[in-house]
């Protein structure tokens, strides 16, 4: 038996518990110390233990009377973007403040179906807007990375102030990454609008899968850009990721984008040969001012996928250099839409005023932190009298070009192409965007395209920067075609050599 | 519009006659067991945000999604309505902020509504149709109820219904009048109604007008227009285009103008006034809603529907024309409603038509009315009409006792056989007992015959005896031979 | 494309957003530079291109015409910052 129970993976995880070399709780109950001892990465906004050991306890009579799901036992992490019934959640905005839902996301209900068990809510940036989870109302998420130069004892006395210095996790998902590649859970949930699953995994070594829009429901997920929000998991191996994505994929009929197709057991996926598939290298990913690290990065994947059997094929996506200002537009635009219902009305946060349209705006410019207001700002901006053609129309107008341009691609019989997934590792806390918004929106300008198509993508931790910090790599897919990702990802995380993550200093 | 005014619509003003253009927006509550977006219940009434799911709160994560029967329901108005199908549509966020608008936003349609131009065909009387143009159909969500009396402070909000499915109809600027206002809408409502697709109930709010009026000179361009929300009856519909159209007429004569605004019409005070809370310019920001997919279907799909439809209004009272010879007036009144045509045909069918028109038209809408009943409440089935209607032709029971059948069976009911058996209402045609009276009355009034001799009108006199004599019950026609037999005129 | 101060303004209402005065030019500053950011579309050829209404080429689901998950005024109200008698309760609106 392992003397730590939380460096297990998922899968080593599952087959010991199965095995009932290890119980449930106590497995459980690793978990639940370490979040305790780390709750200086300020990775948890709300811990459920009680619930955690209750489910614990009923997946381990589960496996005593041999009834366990796939997921039977296994503590996650959930990002709290995702409503679980009765369990406080906040989008980590002031203006949910002590909202309870009466109702379980679709993802989350599938999980717990499968046997897992939730160990809390996961912070994260305001409503999924950031890229580094500082725009959270709880403050921002430390990297369990420390810092170039730094020691342990300098990493503690940042956590106990204000964190300044310390590593980003990468956002929005910054709570999911940040608890994973601490040992915290075993995986967690998350979500990418633009990039915020596989940025948070590349800053912090871990994988993360989006998938192809609509393989997850999005019911009971509080929207963000409702057009480009998908569900998917960070886990610490390509395995685990494809594991928890069997679970968390399916089709749900209360989500009417929701795309009624069978999931496939993407396990098996995972350790078949990549022998003969095309793989597209995209040459406008390689952008200006591009780091050579990042640039050799992506060549030594390109090495490691050639000696697999791959081949190796150089693709145009002419229009890739759009995505983001059209991203910028498309995804505000619906966020301002979406976010009309926090109003003081139904649930949160109130603050009064005379009449009820200062009621509506006290609340808002309170409850809203200054990106999501900035968003809102932007968001209705473009989409009114005068400006909707000019600015929404023709970026609606530009994603069907982003998406012909991947169209072609695959026509062209390219199986999945690989990019860099980040123009950069992980920065310090308090370093970018404080300024100047755009500073840190250029984070999502490798990830970003995909979800402005709609396609999977998948980041996987490649190595790590001359200064010690991971990168990863990105991997796009043909829609619904997770499977492929997950054989060539495990194909890089094989020849990479599984990222060893950083010791507990916290 | 290019079309001349018509001299009998305008209105004189103080400076010459002026034209009434009215255009209106109908928000029909569509017929359906559960909501657009959402499977809460649309029944009226209910405790206070008793029929409301999540997604009708707006609670975060929730999603909508479309209830087919309300996609089939616009179809089959739309095919009533002789109008387009678009077999593609877009559902459209419109945005602002009202605290009963729980998700800040209106899912409607702006852009591509699902049904297009049609029109709808209005008797104004019996002498004057005219066509008014339906420019277009879309699909949207009803807002939640808010109260505005219940505290000095606060408004109460209920979200019951919230998210029910309404269909709005954009009418042409094609009315000139009050009058064709109301007959405007009451033909819609009757469509509406055959079709099955809203129950037209306007106390209830089923279906609202916002009417919009403007005045010019006969002949010029349209007019600045005010739009007057939410007039919830037909006849208030009349009154709010008068009062609106005496007020433009009065500002303009008055050397003013017209501003366009939104305003409320007061039936109390019989007037409108400008709403204050929708001054503030709008912008709502239409955008398509990414939590829905484009709604489409093929041909295929509406001809199912189209075969399902009921025979409507202008094709039953063609029909009830050519086939029952009635006078096209009749044939209207009779299929305003699809249960007055039923009830008529069920008393016509094999029977004099027009007989049947008249007393269902006269005798028993007359009775309804003044009773405050429907046919559907009528006392005297189609079934006793027709049995009625039977004595009459057979020449069983006169036309006068057959009235008094009528009030009998209305107030206590059973068959009018029966009836007219037992209570000895059964015309005399037996010549034998009609000759005594006639006999008996001859001799009794020797100076009358004389005078019938000179004067044939004298008749008359004769027949009234007889009638009495013999209670009503003789057969007037044979009276009538008899007595010209025997009086030698 | 630029935004002003006034349309700083305009847009915050619209966006019921409260906004102080000295927010006004910074604000004015960072949504000026979002929009620069995003200028350079305007360069791109869209002629003829239809824009997205979805990323996946599906039609909308439909749903069957039943009645099921009403919440219960309690659940419904549970949540809200004012409610009476199962209403949800507001500053009074004037109409």
């Amino acid at each position: 038996m392992m003397s730590d129970l939380t460096k297990f993976t998922l899968a080593e995880a599952r087959d010991a518990v199965a095995s009932k070399k290890i119980s449930s709780l106590e497995l459980t109950r690793a978990h639940i110390d370490a979040i305790e001892k780390a709750r200086g990465l300020n990775a948890f906004v709300l811990e459920t233990p009680d619930k955690a050991l209750d489910m614990a306890k009923a997946s381990d009579a589960r496996i005593a009377s041999g009834t366990a799901g796939p997921l039977e036992g296994l503590p996650l992490g959930i990002k709290d973007l995702y409503a679980t019934e009765g369990v406080h959640m906040q989008a980590c905005s002031h203006i949910l403040d002590g909202f309870r839902p009466p109702y379980e996301s679709t993802v989350t209900s599938q999980l717990w179906r499968d046997g897992a068990v939730m160990l809390g809510k996961l912070n994260m940036d305001e409503f999924a807007m950031g890229s580094s989870n500082e725009t959270s109302y709880y403050g921002p998420v430390a990297s369990p990375w420390l810092p170039p130069g730094w020691d342990e004892t300098k990493g503690r006395a940042a956590l106990k102030g204000d964190k300044k210095g310390l590593l980003v996790p990468g956002g929005s998902s910054g709570g999911s990454s940040s608890a994973v590649a601490a040992h915290l859970c075993l995986a967690a949930t998350a979500t990418d609008t633009g990039g915020s699953i596989r940025q948070p995994a590349a800053f912090t070594g871990t994988v993360g899968i989006k998938p192809t829009y609509g393989r997850c429901s999005r019911w009971g997920v509080a929207a963000f850009a409702s057009s480009l929000d998908q569900a998917g998991p960070i886990a610490r191996t390509v395995r685990d990721s494809a594991i928890m994505l069997r679970s968390m994929a399916g089709y749900d009929a209360k989500d009417s984008t929701s795309v009624n197709a069978p999931v496939p057991d993407y396990e098996k996926a995972v350790g078949a040969s990549i022998k003969g598939k095309k793989i597209g290298i995209p040459k406008e990913y390689r952008i200006d001012g591009m780091p050579a690290e990042i640039e050799a990065l992506w060549q030594q994947g390109i090495e490691w996928l050639r000696a697999a059997g791959a081949e190796i094929v150089d693709i145009s996506l002419p229009h890739t250099k759009t995505a983001l200002p059209a991203y910028y537009i498309v995804a505000p635009a619906e966020a301002s839409s979406n976010l009309a219902r926090y109003d003081g009305v139904r649930y949160g946060l109130r603050v009064p005023g005379k009449d009820i349209s200062s009621m509506y705006e006290n609340t808002r410019a309170e409850g809203f932190g200054r990106e999501v207001r900035r968003r809102i700002m932007i968001g209705t901006y473009v989409l009114s009298a005068g400006y909707y053609d000019a600015y929404y129309v023709r970026a609606q107008k530009i994603r069907t070009l982003i998406k012909r341009d991947f169209e072609l691609a695959y026509q062209d019989g390219i199986d999945a192409i690989l990019t860099p997934a980040t123009p950069s590792a992980a920065f310090g806390i308090g370093e970018k965007g404080s300024s100047d918004p755009v500073e840190m929106y250029l984070n999502d300008v490798f990830t970003v395209t995909v979800n402005m198509a709609g396609l999977p993508g998948l980041a996987v931790p490649g190595g790590l920067s001359a200064s010690g910090l991971p990168l990863g790599l990105q991997l796009i897919g043909r829609p619904f075609e997770e499977e492929t990702l997950f054989s060539v990802a495990e194909v890089i995380e094989q020849a990479a050599g599984r990222i060893s993550l950083p010791q507990a200093w916290w | 519009m290019t079309t001349a005014a018509k001299p009998s619509k305008l209105i004189k003003g103080a400076t010459g006659d002026w034209e009434i253009v009215v255009g209106m927006e109908i928000h029909a509550q569509i017929t359906s067991h559960s909501k657009l977006f959402s499977s809460a219940s649309t029944s009226f009434g209910g405790d206070p945000n008793s029929h409301v799911t999540l997604v009708d709160a707006a609670m975060p994560g929730m999603l909508p999604v479309i209830n087919e029967e309300c996609v089939k329901q616009a179809i089959r108005t739309g095919l009533g309505l002789k109008a387009k199908i678009n077999h593609r549509s877009v559902f459209d966020r419109k945005n602002y902020f009202y605290p009963d608008l729980p998700q800040g936003y209106q899912i409607s349609q702006f852009k591509d509504p699902i049904v297009g131009e049609g029109e709808v065909i209005v008797d104004v009387s019996a002498s004057e149709q005219i066509i008014v143009g339906v420019e277009r159909l879309h699909l949207e969500q009803d807002a939640g109820k808010s109260l505005h009396d219940q505290s000095p402070t606060e408004s109460f909000v209920d979200l019951n219904r919230s998210g029910v499915a309404l269909m709005e109809i954009v009418s042409r600027p094609d009315i000139r009048s009050a009058e064709e206002a109301r007959a405007y809408v009451t033909k819609l409502r009757t469509i509406l109604r055959y079709l099955g697709t809203c129950d037209g109930n306007m106390e209830e709010g089923s279906l609202r007008a916002d009417v919009n009026v403007s005045v010019r000179r006969p002949g010029e361009p349209l007019g600045t227009r005010c739009e007057i929300k939410n007039v919830n009856s037909i006849r208030f519909i009349g009154q709010a285009v008068d009062v609106e159209a005496r007020r433009q007429i009065a500002i303009i004569e008055d050397g003013g103008k017209i501003d366009q605004e939104t305003r409320l019409f007061d039936p109390g005070k019989g007037e409108t006034r400008s709403m204050r809370s929708k001054e503030e310019a709008h912008d709502y920001r239409y955008f398509p809603d990414p939590d829905l997919l484009p709604l489409e279907f093929d041909q295929a799909y509406v001809d199912e529907l189209a075969k399902g439809l009921p025979e409507l209004p202008d094709d039953k009272r063609a029909r009830f024309i050519a086939e029952y010879g009635l006078p096209p007036y009749d044939a209207g009144v009779l299929v305003m409603e699809r249960e007055s045509a039923d009830y008529f045909e069920a008393v016509a069918r094999g029977r004099d038509a027009k007989m049947a028109a008249n007393w269902v038209i006269n005798e028993l809408f007359g009775r309804l009315n003044k009773e405050g009943k429907t046919i559907a409440t009528s006392p005297v089935s189609a079934q006793q009409l027709g049995t009625i209607v039977d004595l009459i032709s057979a020449g069983t029971i006169s036309g006068k006792l057959a009235k008094d059948l009528f009030e009998i069976v209305w107030s206590e009911g059973g068959d009018p056989n029966v009836i007219v058996e037992e209570r000895g209402m059964k015309q005399v045609t037996d010549t034998g007992a009609i000759e005594k009276a006639v006999d008996e009355i001859i001799a009794a009034n020797p100076e009358k015959v004389e005078q019938a001799k000179a004067k044939p009108t004298m008749l008359g006199w004769f027949v009234g005896q007889v009638m009495k004599q013999t209670g009503g019950k003789a057969n007037p026609e044979a009276v009538n031979t008899l007595l010209k037999q025997k009086l030698g005129i | 494309m630029s935004v002003d101060q006034a349309t700083v303004r305009r847009i915050a209402h619209l966006a019921r957003i409260a906004v102080r005065d000295e927010e006004v030019p910074h604000l004015q500053e960072e949504l000026n530079a979002i929009l620069s950011f995003v200028e350079e579309l305007s360069a791109v050829d869209v002629s003829g291109v239809e824009p997205m209404t979805s990323v996946i080429p599906m039609s909308l689901p439909l749903r069957k015409d039943e009645v099921s998950g009403h919440a219960g005024a309690d659940v419904v109200t549970r949540n809200a910052p004012g409610a009476e008698d199962h209403f949800f309760t507001v500053p009074k609106v004037v109409e």
